[in-house]
């Protein structure tokens, strides 16, 4: 029987922490230079290389057992890491399990954001790579196909991606249970912190129609419009106006309300029919939460934004199961269409997709 | 063509097929966590060319459309409430409404089912030959088939409404649109409905209008109470004194109060004359 294997070796954020993903990390043209090397290397008969801010991977098809190591060791030169110290952080898995490695990247059941489609594209992009440099060939090219299908089915049949995790996004997905699209969504946003700034970034980035930024300091939240494209308004404008506004997030430093009741109540007595979204994400709060009674007003502050993003995290975790399970399947069929072109000569045995099938496996922490 | 079942077993094959897709909806949400969508559709669309079948061998054998008893009103309801959902539903991608829909056609057609003292006894010819009485029937039935479909998305509101308010969005409550599509729909559903009975009230006076015609008192009253009032709400949401929560609750008595008169304006019932017959005057 022939030494052929299918691999994957690399480092996770499972295991690697920040400060050491930050030393092995390619840039586009690292990636490139390093993929020359790797079609040099003997025994090495596809691979592709995956480089993300949580994670650097190689999957390959090699003739013999030292080849991954080979690959490992021409890395860490590249990088001027000590292998002994990779080896520590390193994961290592064969065949099957690599497969399903591959898979579970893909559906993001990997990731440390779990669910998060973002992976999707970047294994896209790195595939597309190395299969226009001609690093993937037969095997690799089945096994990506059929691990982005597969991911594909993760996501459909589990609930893996439904609700968001990040307080910003939490904010905004509850944004859409009140007022569907927010096409025609116009946003106030007061204060021009970092907490209030990234939550009006995630405003804009699903397409709300205006942004308006107020902030006590009228220069500072002319800069932040400025950058986000927005409108300033002055600070003391905001009750007078605050019917124009459908959602608005408040994240100010005063030690006071800085909505009253009867500011909120005076709009709604002008706006009736449509709803008010109010966000406090203020410590403490800006806005007075009796108006959490008013009819149309829907007031959410930070502990209820933080604990539905907890709960949606709690949510996706009970479906990874359910999607490992599935991912564990189609490696295992994946791995008998692809064993005996990995094993040349013939089929080799199929080896159940577990994280100790690999011969020098380290398994990831989960 | 023949077809192989009297009108009532199709009628039965539809509550059937209603209820299944009930059943197979709350499978999908309590145990899967999520709606059915095109299974429940699919169920839904099966009952409802069965429920077509049976209305259709039950008018082909009156000569009539099917609307002589407490029966045939129930079921032609349901039937418009129905046939409206699979426009809307297909439209709006609205598959928790399916699930609510399956659940209110498989009651009122499965309760009108088990009562045969309403589909008992003889069966007064309503319309005569006369075409526009007909059709004031049909569509104020239909119209009743609106306000049910109006009911439905008014109790998704009060849903949506109180997991927003209550702060638990997780589970099946993710499901349903948004608070504000909602409310657009409520307030379409209510228009519409109120548009097609105020039509079918209007066709039906032309009729009572002439001195020949037989027309049950009660009923007039009853229908046209139905229409006013559901003119009314439209008026007072549209004028902003009725809103959000307050509104789909006054939709929920609208349908209910629709529901409940069908009794009364169930053929056959005080028939009395809308004016002295000429031999009298």
């Amino acid at each position: 029987m022939s030494n052929g294997h299918l691999f994957v070796i690399g480092a996770t954020h499972h295991r690697t922490p920040i400060e050491v993903r930050e030393r092995l990390s390619l840039d586009a043209d690292g990636t490139k230079a390093l993929r020359d090397q790797l079609a040099a290397l003997p025994g090495l008969r596809e691979f592709t290389v995956l480089s993300t801010c949580n994670r650097i991977e190689f999957y390959g098809v090699a003739a013999g057992p030292e080849v991954a190591e080979q690959v490992g060791g021409a890395f860490c030169r590249r990088q001027n890491f000590d292998p002994a110290e990779f080896a520590r952080f390193r994961i290592d898995l064969r065949d099957a399990a690599a497969l399903q490695h591959l898979v579970e990247v893909a559906a993001g059941l990997d990731s440390q954001m779990l669910g998060e489609t973002e992976i999707f594209g970047q294994m896209k992009q790195a595939y597309a790579a190395a299969q226009a440099a001609g690093n993937t060939g037969p095997v690799l090219n089945r096994a990506f196909q059929k691990a982005f299908q597969a991911a594909k089915q993760v996501r459909t049949q589990t609930a893996i991606t439904t609700g968001q995790v990040s307080v910003a996004n939490v904010a905004v997905e509850l944004a859409g249970t009140i007022f569907g699209g927010l096409s025609d969504a116009r946003i106030l946003l007061l204060g021009a912190g970092e907490i209030g700034e990234k939550t009006a970034k995630a405003f804009q980035s699903r397409g709300a129609a205006s942004l308006t930024v107020a902030s006590r300091r009228l220069e500072r939240a002319m800069e932040l419009a400025t950058a986000l494209g927005a409108s300033a308004l002055p600070f003391e404008q905001r009750e007078s106006r605050l019917a124009e506004f459908d959602i608005v997030v408040c994240a100010t430093s005063a030690p006071e309300i800085i909505l009253p009741g009867a500011a909120v109540r005076a709009a709604m007595a002008r706006r009736p029919a449509r709803p008010l979204f109010l966000i406090d994400q203020a410590l403490p709060r800006d806005i007075d939460p009796t108006v959490a009674g008013l009819e149309n007003v829907f007031l959410y502050n930070l502990d209820d934004l933080a604990r539905i993003a907890e709960e949606n995290r709690a949510a996706r975790e009970a479906e990874t199961l359910k999607g490992r399970t599935i991912a564990g399947d189609k490696a295992r069929a994946l791995w008998q269409q692809v064993a005996a072109q990995v094993n040349g000569a013939g089929a080799g045995p199929t080896v159940e997709p577990s994280r100790s099938a690999g011969a020098a496996s380290v398994p990831e922490s989960r | 063509m023949t077809l192989p079942f009297t009108d009532r077993t199709w009628l039965w094959l539809a509550a059937g097929l209603y209820l299944a897709g009930f059943i197979q909806g709350s499978i999908a949400l309590f145990k899967r966590g999520r709606p059915a969508g095109g299974a429940t559709y699919a169920l839904i669309l099966l009952g409802y060319l069965a429920q077509l079948a049976g209305l259709g061998l039950r008018g082909r054998a009156v000569g009539s459309c099917p609307l002589g008893n407490a029966f045939e009103l129930y079921q032609f309801t349901a039937w418009s409430a129905i046939t409206l959902y699979l426009v809307v539903g297909a439209t709006f991608r609205l598959s928790l409404l399916g699930y609510f829909t399956a659940c209110l056609a498989s009651t009122v057609t499965l309760v009108s089912l088990l009562f045969p003292s309403w589909d008992a006894g003889p069966r007064v010819r309503i319309f005569g030959h006369n075409p526009w009485i007909e059709l004031h029937a049909a569509l104020a039935v239909f119209s009743y088939g609106v306000f049910a479909l109006l009911a439905l998305t008014s109790l998704m509101f009060l849903l949506r409404h109180f997991s927003l308010k209550s702060k638990r969005l997780g589970g099946w409550f993710s499901f349903l649109p948004s608070i504000r599509d909602l409310d657009h729909m409520g307030v379409r559903l209510l228009a519409a409905g109120a548009a097609i009975l105020g039509f079918a009230v209007a066709v039906g006076a032309v009729h009572w209008a002439r001195p020949e015609t037989v027309v049950n008192l009660e009923k007039v009253v009853v229908t046209v109470a139905v229409a006013g009032a559901a003119f009314l709400l439209l008026l007072l949401r549209l004028r902003g004194v009725l809103l959000a929560r307050r509104f789909a609750v006054a939709c929920l008595i609208l349908y209910a109060a629709a529901l409940l008169s069908l009794v009364t304006v169930e053929p056959g019932r005080g028939r009395v004359p809308a004016r002295p017959a000429p031999a009298a005057r």
